[in-house]
């Protein structure tokens, strides 16, 4: 994958914890690539985690970690050897 | 999906999920505090957190660091004692605006005068949201509160000049949505030498925002994008928050002053000459 892409664009990845999520929204309103979008699903606790429908577009800026109030969520720089 | 959280290593996991409500800043708040206690080259087992009852008060149990979740009002007491048995200690008092200004106000207010070498965070969400959204001293008028069914009528504190003409070191002001410029105050408040004051304003959506129709979390946070003026070095005294008016941020206050246990020192030094010996804590 990163070989294919000669773009200097920063590629990342989000790992999102479903049952920690209370479905505020912070993480997808405040994503500056809009990676995030509420999911059909429901955690146990009622209600809609996020779920990324933009993958590719995430940069890894862990801005949705920094907003996320219930540390349920975190976004990281995908490097080289990972991919 | 196996992938740890980075913060849960600062985290008492096994106490999660958080108590606050979907849409509280408070979680996001940490998360700057994090982000700070990450960038500084202290140890973990050096730096302490101390609050006090309340929404607020919460941090210092979900915090895996040497914390302490004092009596209501009394978190500045507690820590100015930790400070002076351990004066290597970084002591940060990270509590709520009813916790620090209405029961605490005093404490507040000598701590900042001796130049007690402690960071304050003091997380403002106007009003009491524990025990069931009361008026507190920082509730803006013609707010709406349990206790104020017709609108606030009383003059609410403006923190950052209480903390300023009170005699603090550094005083800066940002809002839940300014996550990264948070961080940068919460750091360089902990490596400042002296009395330092932080206010995070925060949203409480389940009974600020309802019962002033603001909205739900992301609302009050879209809010405060909007209202929110960035202005370094503004005069404190024009920094007062009004009911849905601009909110200034900043850096407002950054000075140089002797802290409490260096005057102690340098004053016995002058009184007792040669056979003082500076304190260093308790041995």
């Amino acid at each position: 994958m990163a070989e294919a892409k000669k773009s200097k664009r920063p590629r990342g990845t989000v790992v999102i914890s479903v049952e920690l999520c209370k479905g505020c929204g912070f993480c997808i309103a405040f994503c500056p690539s809009a990676v995030l979008e509420f999911s059909e699903m429901f955690n146990s606790k009622g209600y809609h985690p996020p779920h990324a429908v933009n993958p590719d577009a995430c940069i890894g800026c862990d801005l949705c970690g920094m907003y996320c109030p219930d540390f349920a969520i975190f976004g990281a720089r995908v490097t080289r050897e990972v991919a | 999906m196996s992938a740890k959280n980075p913060r849960n290593q600062y985290l008492r996991t096994e106490r999660m999920p958080n108590i606050w409500c979907p849409g509280c800043g408070l979680g996001t708040a940490v998360n700057c505090f994090i982000s700070a206690i990450e960038d500084c080259e202290t140890p973990l087992d050096q730096i302490s957190v101390v609050s006090g009852i309340g929404c607020t008060g919460r941090v210092a149990g979900y915090l895996k660091l040497d914390s302490f979740h004092t009596t209501h009002g009394r978190p500045i007491p507690f820590a100015t004692g930790l400070k002076l048995s351990n004066p290597k200690l970084k002591v940060v008092v990270f509590s709520g605006d009813g916790d620090l200004f209405a029961i605490g106000g005093n404490h507040f207010i000598h701590a900042a005068r001796r130049n007690m070498d402690l960071t304050i965070i003091c997380v403002n969400n106007f009003t009491y949201g524990m025990t069931g959204g009361q008026v507190t001293p920082t509730t803006p008028i013609d707010a709406f509160s349990s206790t104020t069914p017709y609108g606030n009528i009383e003059e609410p504190f403006n923190l950052p000049f209480l903390a300023d003409c009170s005699g603090a070191v550094y005083v800066a002001r940002w809002t839940v949505f300014h996550v990264r410029q948070a961080a940068r105050a919460m750091r360089e408040a902990m490596h400042k030498n002296g009395f330092s004051f932080i206010e995070i304003i925060s949203p409480c959506p389940t009974l600020y925002g309802r019962r002033n129709k603001i909205g739900d979390g992301l609302k009050m946070m879209q809010a405060f994008k909007d209202n929110s003026v960035i202005a370094d070095e503004t005069d404190t005294r024009n920094v007062a928050l009004d009911f849905r008016g601009k909110i200034i941020c900043g850096k407002f206050v950054d000075r140089e002053k002797t802290s409490f246990l260096d005057m102690y020192n340098i004053k016995m030094a002058e009184r007792f000459g040669p056979f003082y010996e500076p304190y260093e804590g308790i041995k």
